[in-house]
């Protein structure tokens, strides 16, 4: 019996085991779809209808002027109208309002004198993102306010709305304009960011599910002692329990690529051929970290806890999922460059949103084939000592 | 009779701590990794928008356009990623990521603000991570529009900054607005959701799978002494974890609890309930190891690390989904650990979360030991 043929009835055995296990292998084909169409829908990091709380202590055209140029944008709703500054604390304590806009007296006298008028900003900083967000927005919309007083004349009311609703164009009528224009993403909606770090995380999930298991059980069931004194080799029992799982998590990729294609609009703007290859040795990459997850348990149970260790959080916070990796600090940087869902996220968020090509990424495509090839390499002389 | 009950719990105890003991790798991953994962990603979690490198096209090079480069760089939003030459240099710091902004100081650019005319800067940036794009352009223009006040208004160069209306932030909570404060407390809410559901899911499969399981069935111990023998060690194992994770983010991460202490164990002491509970009911409902795995990671582990508020806002989400969110005992707990470490109130606010997660522990457990029951029978 050559080894071909060894490694064929290894296929056909691993195939009829996971198909033994209907359940396991239902939930392994349909879960990730389902999440990735519950997450997809839910996760969202725009800050928008921000509950904002006014009080006017001026009570004057510029005041109520001021005011209304938040309340009419898409950022900020009015949700309660203060009747003194005090009432802050309790509506901000009890979150019913995130932020707090105080006009005080004196205000528009200010203004007519020249004189700089101050407006008081209070936000609940609780979430430091959402707030440093609700302040950039208070401190554009409160700019333009003031820019549109020193150009004299504020007729440039509709050119605020306009500018809400095209986040990206022209503003200012002053001396010097900016024009930014947002690439890539130009509606700024956070869904196309998050959805290609959404396939990441499932597939590196369900992959390393897939495997890590599968050479603690037979252990822990004692069949690895009849494939012991049987001639597969290391190699080709890598092969046979990879190749069958490699055919279902292709399939499961297809259908997660197709989802965010079709449910949440993310085009794939690159090659979809190197879109493939790049998803296949991430898959293989999986695969074979949770082989060498398995070689090194003893027990299903430690399996189980070092795979969802060494994947679940790691690939949610460390890969640029959703905490920008510049942001961190040298040496956790440096750790990042291990996790392959750092470059498949680069990868996947350069084809799906950038449209670059092999040109760009082909630094990325190195890595996660050497770091599939390193893992299977490695599970084959930890079963080495095995069989 | 109750001492014999007693007895034969703190043998079966015994029994786990032994096993436990066999296999050391267990033991030391249960109670190490919490602390070293809440280093690493305490660390990284960190989503504040600064430091955005920006890549600059300056082809006017004249006096203004120094001046507004300089206001553009004088704060902590962008640091340059490099002076380029032309408009092409800047699109492919843009593609390869190596800058996220830039900006275009075109020619002529001092002289439209000399005659009278708008002047234009263009501002690219990579909207690829949309909220940096969004707090990155509102910067830039904030900038841009200071910069434009500060020449309508005194024209020289080096005049005062802001324009007429100046708002004064006062921000609560947090004040250094880093997301620091908000995301370390939250990862140590899903370490001991993670650690406690881990160690519980595999409990009782794993014997039945061995076929232990039928030797603990014709022991005289009855199934709810079974499940108590099977929690109580992993819920000390779970509370060392708390101990231990509370104690690296006040201490290593400098931030400290500004409620009560006690408050804080005894809450997480609740909380711990309803995820062993959780991970029991996994055990008791699954058949293979692999089973439990996989029910707990997709329906258990990933639902609360994506859907309980832990870094995307539950307000943002569709209503129902927002309903489904009321379900996952994490939602509760991530409300009380930042009442209790960023907001410092007291249990008169958090008395409702309290009693929910309360609740939902005993459901829980309740339901996994009529399961465990029915499959004994």
């Amino acid at each position: 019996m050559g080894s071909a043929a060894r490694v064929t009835a290894l296929v056909k055995k691993e195939f009829r085991q996971i198909a033994r296990d209907r359940l396991s292998l239902g939930l392994l084909l349909l879960v990730p779809l389902f999440l990735l169409v519950l997450f997809g829908y839910a996760i969202s990091l725009d800050v928008k209808h921000v509950r904002l709380g006014i009080y006017d202590g001026d009570r004057s055209t510029e005041s109520r002027t001021y005011l209304r140029s938040f309340t009419r944008t898409e950022y900020f709703d009015l949700a309660a109208v203060l009747a003194a500054p005090a009432e802050v604390d309790r509506e901000i304590s009890h979150e019913r309002i995130q932020a707090a806009l105080i006009v005080p007296p004196g205000f528009s006298e200010d203004i007519r004198r020249g004189a700089r008028a101050e407006v008081q900003v209070i936000v609940d900083g609780s979430n430091g993102t959402t707030a440093a967000a609700i302040l950039g927005y208070i401190n554009g919309i409160t700019a333009d306010y003031a820019e549109r007083l020193s150009t004299g004349g504020l007729h440039g009311m509709v050119r605020l709305s306009a500018r809400t609703a095209h986040p990206a164009g022209e503003t200012g009528s002053g001396p010097v304009e900016a024009r930014s224009r947002v690439w890539y993403n130009p509606e700024l909606r956070s869904t196309l960011f998050l959805i290609p770090g959404l396939v990441v995380f499932i597939l590196l999930i369900t992959t390393v599910i897939a495997t890590s298991m599968s050479v603690a059980r037979e252990r822990e069931r004692g069949t690895m002692e009849q494939l012991s004194v049987s001639p597969v080799g290391p190699f080709e029992l890598v092969v046979g329990k990879t190749i069958p799982y490699t055919v279902i998590s292709f399939v499961i990729t297809l259908g997660v690529l197709l989802g965010s294609r079709l449910l949440f609009g993310v085009l794939i703007k690159g090659s979809l051929l190197f879109l493939f290859g790049a998803s296949l040795l991430y898959l293989l990459g999986g695969l074979g970290l949770g082989l060498l997850i398995s070689t090194v348990a003893g027990s299903q149970q430690v399996a189980f806890l070092i795979s969802v260790i060494a994947t679940l959080l790691p690939a949610f916070i460390l890969s640029g999922f959703v905490f920008p990796i510049r942001n961190m600090p040298q040496i956790i940087q440096a750790i990042t460059y291990l996790l392959p869902a750092r470059y498949y996220l680069t990868v996947l968020r350069g084809i799906m949103l950038k449209g670059v090509g092999i040109a760009v990424l082909w630094k990325e495509m190195i890595f996660l084939a050497a770091f599939a090839g390193l893992t299977l390499l490695g599970s084959m002389a930890r079963l080495r000592r095995w069989l | 009779m109750i001492r014999m009950v007693k007895s034969r719990i703190v043998n079966l105890i015994r029994k786990e701590f032994q096993q436990l003991r066999r296999d050391r790798r267990l033991l030391a991953i249960a109670l190490i990794s919490p602390v070293l994962q809440l280093v690493l990603l305490g660390y990284a979690a960190n989503m504040d928008v600064e430091r955005t490198p920006t890549v600059v096209l300056d082809q006017d090079r004249s006096e203004y356009s120094r001046l507004l480069l300089s206001r553009m760089f004088s704060g902590e939003q962008f640091v340059p990623a490099g002076y380029v030459e032309n408009d092409e240099q800047v699109g492919e710091a843009l593609d390869e990521g190596s800058a996220s902004v830039g900006i275009i100081i075109p020619h002529g650019f001092a002289r439209d603000i000399r005659s009278g005319d708008h002047a234009e800067v263009q501002i690219l940036l990579d909207g690829t991570d949309s909220t940096a794009a969004m707090v990155g352009q509102s910067y830039a223009e904030m900038i841009v529009k200071r910069f434009s006040a500060e020449i309508a208004a005194g024209g020289a160069v080096g005049a005062i900054a802001g324009g007429l209306v100046s708002p004064v932030a006062r921000v609560w909570y947090n004040p250094a607005l880093e997301s620091r404060n908000f995301i370390v407390p939250g990862v140590l809410a899903l370490l001991m959701m993670v650690m406690t559901t881990l160690l519980t899911s595999l409990a009782i499969v794993k014997e039945r799978e061995v076929g232990t399981l039928e030797q603990l069935i014709v022991t005289p111990l009855r199934s709810f002494e079974i499940m108590l023998g099977k929690i109580i060690p992993f819920a000390l194992i779970g509370m060392v974890d708390v101990c231990l994770v509370v104690f690296v983010v006040t201490v290593v991460f400098g931030i400290p609890v500004q409620g009560s202490v006690p408050l804080l164990f005894g809450l997480a002491g609740i909380f711990l309930l309803t995820t062993l509970g959780l991970g029991m009911l996994i055990s008791t409902i699954s058949h293979t190891q692999q089973q439990a795995m996989i029910t707990a990671v997709f329906f258990v582990m990933l639902p609360m690390i994506f859907l309980s508020g832990f870094v995307f806002p539950i307000e943002n989400m569709p209503p129902p989904i927002q309903y489904l969110t009321y379900i996952l005992p994490l939602r509760y707990f991530f409300v009380i650990i930042r009442g209790l470490f960023l907001k410092g109130v007291g249990l008169s606010h958090l008395w409702d979360e309290a009693v929910i997660l309360l609740v939902f522990g005993l459901v829980i457990f309740l339901v996994s030991a009529l399961r465990f029951r029915g499959r004994l029978e």
